[in-house]
C-alpha cells in the first residue's frame, strides 16, 4: 500500500550509502568525455531545481519578461518579497503547521505498531504466521486507491474527515505494510544467539525487545522514519481524499495544488510556495542520506 | 493557525506509543499468571493484533468494498452488475486515460531503469561518484508536487511574438540554440504525455540508480578484469556481464516503478489536472469520486487498477517466497 519501494533487490550485504566513499575503483575508462557526459548529465539533472530556486527570489515582473538565468548576470535584482507574500496572503505558513502537524504522528504511529507485529513476525511462532506475512507483501502492491472510498465514507460517519485524526490513521494504517515487511526483516537478521543467551538469562519476550532488539535496530528505525515522513509530508492523494480542500488543515502539497489551479502563471509564488515546501525535506535528506538509501534498499540487508 | 490541536497533536505521538506499551506490558503480566503451555499460543496474536485490526479496517475490508460498489449505480442504491466497467471501457475519456497508463508504463519504467543504469555505471568510473550520485537522487526527497511546478516553469510557453521571450528553459533552449518554433510542450497532444513522464523520470531517476549501483559493487571486479584479459571489449563487458549480472536488480526496481506508473496521479494533478488528453486512470478514479460524486465509475476504475498490478503482486510473492526459502 506504500509508495515506497516495494522490496530491494539482493546487493551486497555491506551497509549502502550514496557515499560509499572508499577507494575509487575501476578507472579503464576514466576518459575526458566520460567525465564531459556524466558531468553535463548532472548539469542538466541540476538546473530544473536550480531554475526554482533562483526565480523564488527574482521581482515578479521580471520572470514573466526574462529567463530566470539572466538573472546570474548583473545587474543583480533579487528580493524576498516573493516569500513574504506567499506566507502571509496565501494561508502558506499555517500549511507548514499543518504539514508537520500531519506528518509527525503519520511517522511515529506506523512505526511503533509496526515494531511490536514485526517482532512477532520475526521471532514468534504462531499459526498462519506465513501466510499472514504473505498477505502483507501482497498488500504492499496493491493501489491505495482501492480503499479511498469505503475509508472516506467511514470517517465520514465518525466525523473524522476535513480534520487531521483521519489523515493520522490512514497514514498510520497505509504505512503498516512496509514497515511491518522492513523491520521483520532486519529484526529476523539478527543473531539467534543473541535471543538464546538472553533466554538463558531469564529474559521474557517483553525484555528482549526493548533491551534488545529495540537499541540494535536503530539504523533501521531511523531510516523507515525518514521514508514515512518524507513520504507523509510529500503526500498529496491522501491529504486531498480525507482532508478535502480545507483549507484551515490542508497541509502544504494541497495548499500549493490549489495555488496552482489559482495562480496559473504566478511563478514569482508558485516558485517560492514549492521552495518551502522542498526545504524541510531537502534538509532532511541531505542530513540524513545514507540512512534514506539504506532504508531503501534494507529490505535486503540480509535475505 | 491549529494551536487548539497540539494537545491532540502530543496525545497521538506520545500518548498513543504509551498506550501501546501499556497494553504489551499489561497483557504480557496477564498472561504469565496463565500456564505455560498456552503463552505461545496467545502471545504473537497479542503483539500482532493492533497492526491486524488497523490492516483489516482501513486496507482489506475497504478493498472488498471498493469490488461491491463498482458493482452498484452512481449513488450506490442498485445493484448494477458490471455496467459501471461496460460503462467505462466505452468511455473514450477512460480508453485515453487507460493509453496514457501504457505510455507511463513504457516509457517511465524504460527511461528510469536505463537513465539509472547509465548513470550508476558512469558514476562508478569516476572519483566524484558521492557527488554525483548525491545530487541526482536529491529530486526523491521532493514531492511530486513541489516538481510539478519546477517542471511547469521549465516547459513553461509563450506563443512566439516579437517583444516576447521564451522564460521557460526548453523553449529558450529550443528556440534560440535549435532556431525551432517554440513548443506549447503540455498542450500539444503529440508530446504533452511525454513531458510529464519526463518529470517523473527526472525524479526517480536516482532512485534506480542508487539501488544499480549498490547492486553494480557487488559484482567481483575480477569478473570484469578476467573478461578484459581475454580481449573484451568495454562494450562486450557491459552487455555480456554487467547486464545480466544485474538483471534480478533491475526486474526489482523495475517492478516498483510499474506500480507506480499504474498509480500515476500527483504530477498529472498539478501540472494539466488531466486536461489535453494527458488524464490516467488515478486521475480519472479521484475525479469521479469528487467532482462527479460517481462512486460506482470510481470503484471501476480502482478495480481496473487492481487488476492491472495483479501481476506485479504475483510477482513479488513468488520472489518474497523464493527470498524465504535461501534465508
Amino acid at each position: 500500500m506504500s509508495v515506497a519501494p516495494v522490496a530491494a533487490p539482493r546487493v551486497a550485504e555491506t551497509p549502502i550509502v550514496v557515499d560509499a566513499g572508499k577507494e575509487p575503483r575501476r578507472f579503464t575508462l576514466g576518459s575526458l568525455p566520460l567525465n564531459l557526459a556524466l558531468i553535463l548529465l548532472t548539469i542538466i539533472w541540476i538546473i530544473p531545481t536550480l531554475g526554482l530556486l533562483v526565480s523564488s527570489f527574482r521581482p515578479g515582473f521580471l520572470i514573466s519578461r526574462t529567463g530566470w538565468w539572466t538573472a546570474l548576470f548583473p545587474p543583480y535584482q533579487f528580493t524576498l518579497q516573493n516569500y513574504t507574500d506567499v506566507l502571509q496572503t496565501n494561508n502558506l505558513a499555517a500549511s507548514f503547521v499543518n504539514s508537520l502537524t500531519i506528518a509527525i504522528p503519520a511517522t511515529v504511529l506506523p512505526i511503533a505498531i509496526a515494531a511490536f507485529a514485526a517482532y512477532a513476525f520475526a521471532w514468534m511462532k504462531f499459526p498462519a504466521r506465513n501466510w499472514l506475512f504473505l498477505l502483507l507483501v501482497g498488500l504492499l502492491a496493491v493501489p491505495l486507491q482501492m480503499t479511498l472510498i469505503p475509508v472516506l465514507k467511514i470517517f465520514n460517519v465518525l466525523g473524522l474527515s476535513g480534520n487531521f485524526f483521519g489523515i493520522w490513521i490512514a497514514h498510520t494504517a497505509y504505512g503498516l505494510p512496509f514497515a511491518i515487511y522492513l523491520l521483520r526483516n532486519f529484526f529476523g537478521a539478527l543473531p539467534t544467539d543473541l535471543f538464546e543467551s538472553a533466554q538463558i538469562d531469564g529474559a521474557g519476550p517483553v525484555t528482549m525487545f526493548f533491551r534488545l532488539v529495540l537499541p540494535l535496530s536503530v539504523p533501521a528505525l531511523a531510516s523507515l522514519a525518514i521514508f514515512q515522513f518524507l513520504w507523509t509530508w510529500n503526500d498529496l492523494l491522501v491529504a486531498l481524499v480525507y482532508i478535502g480542500s480545507n483549507p484551515q488543515y490542508a497541509p502544504m502539497t494541497v495548499t500549493i495544488a490549489n495555488l496552482v489551479n489559482s495562480l496559473g502563471q504566478g511563478y514569482e509564488l508558485l516558485t517560492a510556495a514549492a521552495f518551502l515546501s522542498m526545504a524541510l525535506p531537502l534538509v532532511v535528506f541531505l542530513a540524513l542520506q545514507r540512512y534514506f538509501v539504506r532504508g531503501m534498499t534494507a529490505g535486503a540487508v540480509k535475505g | 493557525m491549529n494551536a487548539d490541536w497540539l494537545p491532540y497533536l502530543v496525545g497521538a505521538v506520545v500518548g498513543v506509543p504509551a498506550v501501546l506499551v501499556l497494553y504489551i506490558v499489561g497483557t504480557d503480566w496477564l498472561i504469565r499468571r496463565l500456564p505455560p503451555a498456552t503463552h505461545p499460543r496467545i502471545r504473537p496474536w497479542v503483539w500482532v493484533a493492533p497492526a491486524l485490526i488497523l490492516v483489516a479496517a482501513l486496507l482489506i475490508y475497504p478493498m472488498i468494498a471498493t469490488a461491491w460498489i463498482s458493482l452498484l449505480s452512481k449513488d450506490g442504491t442498485r445493484f448494477v452488475g458490471l455496467a459501471n466497467f461496460a460503462n467505462v471501457l466505452s468511455d473514450n475519456s477512460v480508453l485515453i486515460a487507460i493509453r496514457n497508463n501504457i505510455l507511463w508504463l513504457v516509457f517511465y519504467t524504460g527511461l528510469v531503469l536505463i537513465f539509472g543504469l547509465i548513470l550508476a555505471v558512469m558514476a562508478d568510473r569516476v572519483p566524484y561518484e558521492s557527488g554525483v550520485k548525491s545530487l541526482i537522487f536529491m529530486p526523491m526527497a521532493i514531492s511530486f508536487v513541489a516538481a510539478g511546478i519546477i517542471w511547469k516553469f521549465m516547459y513553461s510557453y509563450q506563443p512566439k511574438l516579437p517583444g516576447v521571450a521564451q522564460t521557460g528553459t526548453l523553449n529558450a533552449v529550443w528556440t534560440s540554440l535549435f532556431q525551432q518554433q517554440p513548443i506549447a510542450w503540455l498542450i500539444d497532444h503529440r508530446i504533452n504525455n511525454f513531458a510529464l513522464i519526463f518529470a517523473a523520470v527526472w525524479i526517480w531517476t536516482g532512485f534506480a540508480m542508487v539501488i544499480t549501483s549498490a547492486a553494480l559493487k557487488g559484482i567481483p571486479p575480477e569478473l570484469m578484469e578476467a573478461a578484459r584479459v581475454d580481449g573484451a571489449t568495454e562494450l562486450q563487458v557491459f552487455f555480456r556481464i554487467t547486464i545480466p549480472l544485474l538483471a534480478p536488480t533491475l526486474t526489482v526496481i523495475g517492478t516498483t516503478l510499474v506500480i507506480f506508473a499504474l498509480k500515476a496521479f500527483d504530477i498529472v494533478y498539478v501540472m494539466t489536472g488531466g486536461l489535453y488528453e494527458t488524464d490516467v486512470m488515478a486521475r480519472r478514479m479521484y475525479g469521479e469520486m469528487f467532482n462527479n460524486s460517481n462512486f460506482g465509475t470510481s470503484a471501476a476504475i480502482a478495480m481496473l487498477l487492481l487488476i492491472a498490478v495483479i501481476p506485479v503482486l504475483v510477482f513479488n510473492l513468488r520472489r518474497f517466497q523464493f527470498q524465504e526459502a535461501i534465508r
